[in-house]
């Protein structure tokens, strides 16, 4: 390649193996698991039905985040209402009561805030959990990677995997039907 | 050994109308789509989006006449103090529903077809509140005192009056904005990763790399997204039905007849819905036509829509009906009178009628296969339908408040031209809008047809 490229320092970051179809990718990742590799995973133009089982991987814990953060935005509303209706500035109006029997009155807000709390929980917690923004990647310096977005199956396997070997791998990803393969390295 | 499962046929051995016709693949729809993003706009785009942005420019400077001399400038005054501004902000706020109702319950109902249409819904829903944020902003009179809307702490030590309808309505419509970008932008970033990828190195890449925030498709992600994705909806699916309910609240909560009825909450959700899809099916017809979306835009889609809104139309006919007989059957002389001035003898009789014809009568050709499939016939009712329900919106509002309790306060509105001109340029603002959307991001949602697909189940194999 170029000359400014083999002045920097690389490292194996990994291996990446094109598939053609969901079915193979699918199969192949079962083979994946099956073996044994843990620092490994599919990227894919769509959410592929069935492959988290495929992968052994258990159901998201996002929900559960975002339930309290929804817990969260009641509590808010709550003490917002009461806190400036009953406390700070009770407005008698409407024929409706300034304690705690006015709460029929405080369930759209009350609504709407755990709503958009949630909401927000679920866009920063997302975020954080699969580890983005981050603009750059090795596997974007890879040339058969960016097929993922269109038309091609990827597995990425990380050096970092215990049972990655340099040539093992290669060899196990062309026999569960990679189409190709190539090695991807990052700089230091 | 894995299930066979053939492109015609569910897992039911049920034989279905494909999502996508002539067996497109995965690298057409990524062309298709991102096509439109990538190559030179058709003329006829150019005809929408230069008007749409003068038309914009016409609503901003009558805006800034507004603030300048006073909200007299609109023909308001007492006893009709409620005129075209909430009409167009009921108007376009109903709009903005049918983009996270085809997003939200949808998804929850498994409807897989939503997915060619639910980016271009979701994005007229934005652009629908916009337009609609703009009237009560300004109808507040002093638009540099609207902060005075939300609970913040104040020189005064006021607080808001949280049992007020009206401040319900500021955190619905607030609320729903917010969600509504957080689900949009959520479904939007696979979709700029794919542009992403597309782009030479430059300034679009730039810009479309950082929005995708180095989505990398992977099922560690995937897994998480999705259930993101499901939490959205599940969560919207409430908030599409409390919005326009909490809209209606501002009129049903009040005392003054024709407005104190139970029945408006419904009522107002079957309408937005009603009148979200006709403006789904306005500007996708047109959009698959120009743009050559026919195959993930089917026959099976429009006749899908048109037939929520015969469904929601007659929902929508049905409680303009129990109000009269409620009106009749309460006993109430104002309640009476009320109606009896809407329906036959007052000033406004003729909206009433055309909102009727609009609105119940024109959609019930959707009964009819044929007028389901012709493209003409869904046109001119989805036109029909959007006409209808501006009316319906300035027959509750305008004529409900031309007759008060004492004929003392009886009174006729017209609007002046700033309403007019407000009119006409927030739909400008909605169109133009909706054209940089169509300029800068995909219009299909590219992972989600993909995702339907026969092909890609994973234990599809082709019938050989």
């Amino acid at each position: 390649m170029s000359v400014s490229t083999e002045d920097k320092v690389k490292r194996t970051w990994g291996y990446v193996a094109e598939f053609d179809t969901a079915a193979s990718v699918y199969e192949a990742a079962k083979a994946m698991k099956e073996y044994g590799y843990r620092r490994w995973d599919v990227h894919s133009p769509f959410p592929i039905h069935g492959m988290d089982a495929a992968m052994g991987l258990g159901p998201s814990y996002l929900s559960r985040i975002v339930f309290c953060g929804g817990l969260m935005g009641s509590l808010t509303a709550l003490v917002l209402q009461f806190g400036t209706q009953v406390g700070l500035y009770p407005t008698i109006v409407q024929g409706k009561p300034d304690n705690l029997f006015t709460i029929p009155a405080f369930f759209p807000v009350t609504f709407e805030l755990t709503i958009l709390f949630s909401a927000f929980t679920i866009l920063f917690s997302l975020l954080v959990i699969i580890r983005l923004p981050r603009l750059h990647h090795p596997l974007f310096e890879s040339k058969l990677f960016t097929g993922f977005s269109d038309d091609k199956f990827i597995i990425s396997v990380e050096a970092r995997d215990p049972k990655f070997a340099r040539e093992g791998t290669r060899e196990f990803l062309q026999s569960i039907g990679a189409k190709q393969v190539e090695l991807v390295e990052e700089e230091l | 050994m894995s299930t066979q499962v053939s492109a015609e046929q569910d897992l039911r051995g049920v034989a279905r109308e494909p999502l996508v016709l002539s067996g497109r693949d995965y690298k057409w729809i990524t062309n298709r789509i991102c096509g439109v993003v990538e190559n030179g706009q058709p003329p006829i785009w150019w005809l929408v989006a230069i008007p749409g942005a003068l038309l914009s420019l016409v609503l901003l400077f009558t805006l800034v006449y507004l603030v300048a001399t006073g909200v007299g400038v609109w023909g308001l005054n007492q006893p009709i103090a409620w005129g075209w501004d909430i009409t167009n902000f009921v108007f376009w706020i109903g709009i903005g529903h049918a983009g996270t109702l085809i997003s939200a319950i949808l998804f929850l109902t498994r409807q897989k077809w939503r997915t060619s249409v639910n980016r271009a819904a979701e994005a007229m829903t934005l652009f629908a509140v916009v337009c609609a944020g703009i009237y009560p902003g300004f109808h507040v009179g002093r638009f540099w005192m609207v902060w005075f809307l939300a609970p913040v702490p104040n020189a005064n030590a006021i607080w808001q009056n949280f049992k007020s309808p009206l401040l319900w309505d500021v955190f619905a419509v607030s609320t729903y904005f917010t969600v509504s970008v957080i689900f949009w932008y959520i479904g939007l970033i696979p979709d700029l990763a794919t542009l992403r990828d597309r782009c030479k190195p430059g300034l679009k890449k730039a810009l479309y790399g950082i929005f995708a925030l180095g989505w990398r498709g992977g099922n560690r992600q995937w897994r998480h997204y999705e259930m993101g994705y499901l939490l959205l909806a599940a969560l919207s699916t409430p908030l599409v039905l409390s919005v326009h309910s909490v809209v209606s609240f501002d009129f049903a909560t009040s005392v003054v007849p024709g407005w104190h009825t139970t029945i408006f909450p419904p009522y107002f959700v079957a309408g937005a819905i009603f009148g979200g899809f006709a403006m789904v099916l306005t500007l996708m017809i047109p959009c698959r036509a120009i743009y050559g979306l026919h195959d993930m835009l089917t026959p099976k889609h429009i006749d899908n829509m048109t037939k929520i809104i015969v469904l929601t139309g007659t929902i929508v006919g049905y409680a303009y009906l129990m109000e009269l007989f409620i009106a009749f059957y309460g006993g109430n002389p104002f309640e009476v009178d009320a109606f009896h001035m809407r329906t036959v003898s007052g000033p406004y009789v003729w909206s009433y009628w055309t909102m009727m014809f609009c609105n119940v009568i024109a959609p019930q050709a959707f009964w009819i296969p044929w007028c389901r499939k012709n493209l003409v016939v869904v046109m001119c009712v989805c036109m029909c339908v959007n006409t209808g329900m501006w009316y319906e919106r300035f027959v509750i509002i305008a004529t409900t408040l031309a007759r008060d309790f004492l004929p003392g306060q009886w009174g006729y509105y017209e609007p002046t031209w700033v309403e007019i001109a407000m009119f006409v340029g927030s739909h400008g603002l909605f169109l133009f809008l909706f054209a940089m959307f169509i300029r800068f991001l995909p219009m299909i949602a590219i992972s989600e047809v993909k995702g339907v697909l026969p092909q890609s189940d994973p234990h599809y194999h082709p019938a050989h």
